[in-house]
């Protein structure tokens, strides 16, 4: 990857070497990461905050987490501001995300990316990373959406559920797979406290059915 | 930058001891915190292991053992553990695990350290010693009332100097320093014995003094003042609380007090000064009990204990005060009955002394009691001749105090057992028995005893059963350990675990009597070290104090029982006062769930001290090898 590229940041990042394939999943420091954005679009969307907290299968730091606040490249008095809480000023404020690029690149390199829902987070930074350098940004990651679908696969409603409107799978969204785990309720839609969130769930489904000697490629997508 | 881990922050800041942290301090310590996930079952901490964090539970449940495997405690969420081994070794001595799933926060040792250095609140809170905790505890519900009589000590009463004159001033010199000094009392100094020092106190003489004792009795003037003064004085110490000194001139029928401070006069009070203070019944109470002549009217002012009980709650007069109050106007009820029993049986056949028994007699009576009495009769007693009239008399009593609402003795410990209506001998006998001889069984149902007051009748005869105690029990290792042993059958509940108290062996129970499982343990274990050293005092507290003079209890441990008591007590009289509030019969049945957090916490910490009160008591007083060459 690192010789194809021509940014030379990307170069850098790409020359930081990442866990072995075979690595044990317990030794494997991550960076769990959530996009706050205006919408789910990536082509029209922009990213309003970055949240990221670094952990391992032991540890989670908050000592490492930043939730950076960014200002996009949208008129911005057009933001609908009520989700995620982050006003017109904050925005007006912020640095934007060429500024962030450095120390994004320097947070990401050498760990194992987390999201809950992975191809939201994938797709706004490769877009993102493309209108900045002309090149996308690339990365192993692991979801833990994905995770929890794997542990309770899809069913198809029977005729009777359907026609009450039931669905036969229990919720995928963070916060239910939280709460299958005894994990506490959050406040949502807050870049920093989702990626905690994550990284609690990443550790939380490990526990549960992995052991800490499970490749990572077992997980990373 | 600040980092916003609101969700961590906001937890914290609603849990002691974060919740007192200044915001700057809190955002910081986030900044350094780890969070980890345990599954339910999985090891959190090993025996032995080193520890480097403070673990603080956001959510979940966990375990904690004694290194023997013994469960300890449980926590839940807002609770933290591992500072016992921060604050040693470093080195894990009681192992965790967690029994829900759990998600804890990871503080380290440096920023542990640096918080414990920086906020005396948490050091103090994390202070392994769980009396340093309650004694804040009892402190901060003390603050929240105030009341001048219930809260301020003795000395704050004192309205001018002391005015003093020696023995050999003549009765109108000592007429003329009171008119003077507008005083009706002067205390009589003895000469001092070296120039700048001071002599003690030889007596008090009153303006009643001169009329009743001199001028009455055509007296000369200049006969010396030390042939009419009073010559025992009852003090009082300037640190005592106003209403002590109140309970003392009531007790011995006193209107002036001399106040001490570190044994030298410093004032005289009066009733009056008192009076002005007075604010609630319970004065009037015990002059109108004394005023009664029957027992319809004894049984109507019982009624009113309850509302004075309420109100000296809510005044906020602590347990010792309550507990004296309410002994004192269930001894003076009980001393209205002997007197209207003889009365109306005649006078008695023999000279004889009525002992109140337990909780009357340690002066810790609160509001749901039963009778406990008995009868010492004089040696001349011949069972043909006398024993009639006393069965009588105890009959009276006993029927005079359960109209009064104090019920009968379940247990049968009343003077109208004959076995508790005995000549001194055969109480002699008794106690001798009981000390050389304990058979664990007997001494269950009698350890009543060793709590004994004579309170009406041939006072000397009570003091001679108390000497023989004094001078007995501390000789006999063997009772000393079987009375241990029986101390040890009531523990307290290990504590609160969400809705439930939690049993030592892990079961979980929706109320607990409080004096069963509170107040009674630390009384008994108390009585065993008071015993053992010989003290003179009944009263749990004063006893402890007693017990602190010896090195029986090893350094704080007095004053965290002391805590402890303060506190249980408190939780179980505002219990009962509320339950009187809101109609209902008081009793000592207590939901965790009625309980504030605050009460919830320093419970648990003073069931602990209790808990390990009673491990020291084990290993102290272990049966002798005496003991077991004789099984």
């Amino acid at each position: 990857m690192a010789a194809k590229t021509r940014d030379a940041r990307l170069h850098a990042y790409y020359r930081q070497p990442l866990a072995p394939a075979d690595t044990p999943i317990s030794r494997v420091p991550m960076l769990a990461l959530d996009l706050e954005t205006t919408g789910l679009d990536d082509q029209d969307d922009a990213i309003l905050s970055i949240g990221l907290i670094p952990f391992d299968y032991y540890r989670i730091r908050c000592n490492g987490a930043v939730n950076w606040i960014v200002r996009p490249n949208l008129p911005i008095e057009e933001i609908a501001v009520t989700i995620h809480g982050i006003t017109h000023s904050d925005l007006e404020a912020a640095p934007t995300f060429a500024d962030y690029f450095d120390a994004l690149l320097q947070a990401l390199a050498g760990k194992v990316i987390v999201a809950h829902c992975h191809e939201i987070e994938r797709r706004f930074l490769k877009v993102a990373t493309m209108q900045l350098t002309g090149e996308p940004l690339q990365f192993p990651m692991i979801d833990t959406m994905t995770i929890e679908e794997e542990k309770h696969p899809y069913k198809r409603p029977n005729a009777i559920q359907r026609w009450f409107g039931e669905i036969n799978s229990p919720s995928l969204r963070l916060d239910a797979s939280r709460s299958r785990y005894g994990l506490p309720s959050y406040h949502p839609h807050h870049a920093l406290t989702d990626a905690l969130a994550t990284a609690e769930l990443l550790q939380a489904q490990l526990q549960d059915r992995y052991d800490p000697q499970t490749p990572v490629s077992q997980f990373w997508l | 930058m600040e980092i916003e881990l609101f969700e961590i922050k906001d937890h914290l800041s609603r849990h002691r001891p974060f919740s007192d942290l200044p915001p700057a301090i809190l955002d910081g310590l986030v900044s350094h915190i780890e969070v980890a996930y345990f599954r339910a079952k999985s090891t959190i901490l090993t025996l032995g292991q080193d520890n480097y964090y403070l673990y603080f539970i956001r959510s979940g449940a966990v375990e904690v053992s004694r290194s023997s495997g013994e469960l300890y405690n449980r926590f839940g969420e807002g609770n933290c553990f591992g500072q016992f081994a921060l604050m040693r070794s470093k080195r894990v001595r009681y192992p965790v695990i967690a029994i829900e799933d759990t998600l804890v926060y990871l503080i380290p040792n440096a920023q542990f350290q640096n918080l414990c250095e920086q906020v005396d609140d948490f050091a103090d809170y994390m202070e392994e010693s769980h009396g340093a905790r309650l004694r804040q505890a009892v402190s901060k519900v003390r603050e929240d009332g105030y009341n001048p009589l219930l809260a301020s000590p003795v000395r704050k009463l004192i309205r001018r100097e002391i005015v003093t004159s020696s023995p050999s001033a003549s009765v109108q010199q000592a007429a003329e320093i009171m008119t003077r000094a507008r005083v009706s009392s002067l205390l009589i100094m003895e000469e001092a014995p070296l120039v700048g020092s001071q002599g003690a106190i030889a007596g008090l003489i009153t303006d009643r003094d001169l009329r009743a004792r001199a001028l009455s009795k055509g007296l000369s003037l200049s006969t010396p003042v030390r042939d009419i003064m009073s010559r025992e004085v009852i003090c009082c110490r300037s640190e005592a609380y106003a209403f002590e000194a109140m309970l003392t001139m009531m007790r011995h029928n006193l209107h002036h007090l001399p106040v001490l401070h570190q044994g030298k006069p410093i004032g005289v009070i009066t009733a009056a000064d008192i009076v002005q203070y007075e604010s609630h019944g319970s004065v009037y109470l015990v002059s109108e009990i004394f005023k009664q002549t029957d027992v319809v009217g004894l049984k109507a002012i019982s009624e009113k204990i309850k509302p004075s009980f309420v109100h000296m709650v809510n005044e906020d007069a602590n347990s010792h005060m309550i507990g004296s109050a309410l002994s004192f106007i269930g001894s003076s009820i009980s001393q209205r009955l002997l007197h209207l029993g003889e009365t109306k049986l005649g006078e008695p056949p023999i000279p004889y002394c009525y002992l109140s028994l337990g909780p009357m007699a340690r002066q810790e009576q609160l509001m749901v009691t039963d009778q406990d009495n008995a009868f010492i009769l004089d040696d001349q007693f011949i069972p043909q001749e006398h024993d009639a009239y006393f069965a009588d008399l105890a009959a009276f009593v006993s029927d005079g105090l359960a109209a009064c609402s104090y019920s009968y003795c379940d247990g049968e410990i009343m003077g109208t057992n004959p076995r508790w209506r005995q000549p001194l001998k055969a109480w002699q006998e008794m106690f001798n028995n009981w000390i050389d001889d304990p058979d664990p069984e007997a001494l269950l149902h009698s350890s009543i005893f060793f709590d004994l007051e004579g309170i009406y009748g041939q006072l000397k005869l009570a003091e001679t059963l108390k000497r023989l105690i004094r001078e007995k029990a501390p000789q006999s290792r063997k009772f000393l350990a079987h009375i241990a042993r029986n101390a040890l059958m009531r523990n307290p509940p290990l504590g609160f675990f969400r809705h439930f108290v939690l049993e030592p062996n892990g079961e979980h129970i929706k109320t607990f009597n409080l004096k069963e499982r509170g107040t009674a343990p630390i009384s008994d274990l108390v009585r065993v070290h008071a015993l053992a050293c010989g003290s003179r005092s009944l009263n749990t507290l004063e006893r402890l104090a007693d017990v602190n003079e010896t090195d029986l209890l090893p350094q704080g441990v007095g004053s965290d029982l002391n805590d402890a008591l303060e506190f249980i007590s408190m939780v179980r009289i505002r219990h009962q006062a509320k339950q009187i509030d809101t109609g209902i019969e008081p009793d000592n049945d207590v939901e965790p769930t009625r309980l504030s957090s605050f009460e919830r916490r320093h419970l648990r910490n003073a069931f602990q001290i209790v808990d390990k009160s009673q491990s020291f008591l084990r290993y102290r007083y272990t049966a002798s090898d005496g003991m077991r060459a004789i099984r």
